[in-house]
């Protein structure tokens, strides 16, 4: 009885990875969410730098485009953001889905980054500009080499933890045929009629790489403290 | 050096300068006493542009500010500010927030830059300190590093708001000390101060401010023995 269960469950394993070198759609999704997490995000914080110095500076056109900005990504589903852009606003545009996936999510995470770094950059004493500024630098030159470096500080935790999110969020990008992990595990479902493999691997590995990105930002900030 | 003409200024509703006319002359050292609330910090900040009159000029060695905002981080680099908070840079060594604005302001070389930073260290007794950080200084230690952190830019002017307001007492003549050696190397300093006794040693001349005006001026002597207004006396009074 008891040898049996293992017989089933060791053959369950055979047939999702090792058949026909299944594990790979594993591998390749891993990638590919990787890749997609890292391009947002690269995305993400440049345009939310933008944004969040637009909101800041609080002026005209800019701050008006980026409090509306914030607004509709924050207030709907990163899911329908993703179709809206692929199946309507990029439809003609020939990009490959993994571009447009990167731009969408950049997009998405943009908002958000925004909003941490203005937080971060409104912590930072009032008094540090001035003393800058009284000095003679410009209002960039204090910005890059005062308050950014300061406020830098004060959002790594948040940043990090959109990092992760951004991560877990990727996994809707099968919505538009991108194969990440979580396709890649549901592919492996599909193909092997058995759907209870696949996800729990699937899941593991996600949680192996939210939990490695935790403790790496854990071991940075403890660095950047021990400056102070 | 530099002359003030008719400067207002208003918060909202609040109306902090009402018409402040002064001439400042080189190497004149000036202290601005007066009750909290007076406009003091508001009349300093404005001879540097932190804050922007909303009407009258500031003409800062033959150069009026107002006809060139332009060029107001330039200007800037001639009038030197030295805060009450200190405002030191945390994220920055000593050495480094002495260097940070001749290097990218003035275009210094580094190590030209950092020779300067050490004798201003010096100057101010704190060479040793070169390598710390800021929050590793006590208080009276970051106010001269402020002060030489100022002074790298070669300012004409230095501006001092309540320098020693935030330290404890055990510290405030080590400000002082230093502030008195450096009007007598004869630069041109603006001090606001609750510190009557300072006034008295170094000033050649104190402005009583009152309600956003320079109620009453004159030499140490004049204001702080023979003060000919009544508000001028009452205030003394309380603080003597
Ligand atoms: N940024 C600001 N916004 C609004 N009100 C301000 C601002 N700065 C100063 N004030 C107001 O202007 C008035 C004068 O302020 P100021 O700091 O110049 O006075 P002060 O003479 O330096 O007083 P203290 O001796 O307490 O430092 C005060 O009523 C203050 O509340
Ligand atoms: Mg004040």
């Amino acid at each position: 009885m008891f040898e049996a269960l293992i017989r089933s469950f060791s053959d369950m394993i055979y047939l999702a990875l090792i058949k026909e070198d299944r594990f790979n759609f594993l591998v390749n999704g891993f990638v590919v969410s990787v890749q997609l997490t890292f391009s947002a995000a690269v995305i993400g914080v440049a345009l939310g730098l933008v944004i969040a110095i637009f909101k800041i500076r609080n002026k005209g056109a800019t701050a008006a485009f980026a409090n509306a900005y914030i607004t509709v990504i924050r207030g709907t589903p990163a899911v329908v953001q993703l179709t809206v852009i692929y199946f309507v606003i990029l439809a003609k545009s020939g990009l490959p889905a993994m571009l447009i996936a990167s731009i969408a999510f950049g997009l998405n995470s943009a908002a958000y980054v925004a909003e941490i770094v203005r937080g971060g950059i409104m912590a930072v004493d009032k008094g540090q500009t001035e003393a800058g500024r009284s000095l003679g630098l410009s209002s960039l030159q204090t910005m890059r080499y005062i308050v950014i470096p300061q406020a830098v500080k004060n959002v790594l935790p948040a940043l990090g933890n959109e990092f992760i999110v951004l991560l877990k969020e990727t996994s809707i990008a099968g919505y538009i045929s991108i194969v990440d992990l979580n396709k890649g595990g549901q592919h492996i479902s599909s193909i092997t009629y058995n759907g209870m493999v696949a996800p729990l691997c699937v899941a593991y590995i996600y949680l192996l790489m939210t939990t490695s990105m935790a403790s790496a930002l854990d071991r940075l900030e403890r660095r950047m403290r021990a400056g102070d | 050096m530099i002359s003030v003409k008719n400067l207002y200024k208003s918060f909202g509703k609040i109306e902090v300068l009402k018409g402040i006319d002064v001439q400042i002359e080189r190497g004149e050292v000036v202290c601005v006493i007066g009750p909290s609330g007076s406009g003091k910090s508001t009349f300093l900040r404005c001879l540097n542009w932190l804050e922007e009159p909303d009407q009258g000029d500031i003409i800062l060695d033959g150069v009026s500010m107002t006809e060139h905002k332009k060029d107001i981080d330039k200007l800037r680099q001639k009038a030197g500010m030295v805060f009450q908070q200190f405002n030191l840079f945390p994220n920055l060594t000593v050495l480094e927030n002495i260097t940070l604005a001749p290097v990218k302001a003035l275009h210094l070389q580094p190590k030209q830059a950092e020779e300067n930073a050490v004798r201003l260290l010096a100057r101010v007794g704190l060479e040793e300190k070169a390598s710390a950080y800021p929050n590793r200084l006590s208080g009276g230690q970051k106010q001269r590093v402020a002060i030489a952190r100022a002074l790298a830019m070669n300012p004409e002017i230095m501006l001092f708001d309540e320098p020693t307001s935030a330290l404890d007492p055990e510290m405030v003549g080590e400000v002082l000390d230093v502030m008195k050696e450096l009007a007598k190397s004869g630069m041109t300093m603006v001090v606001v101060t609750h510190e009557m006794g300072f006034a008295r040693e170094v000033a050649d001349r104190v402005l009583y401010m009152d309600e956003g005006v320079i109620y009453e001026q004159g030499t140490p002597t004049e204001i702080f023995v023979t003060p000919k207004k009544p508000r001028t006396k009452e205030f003394l009074s309380k603080v003597l």
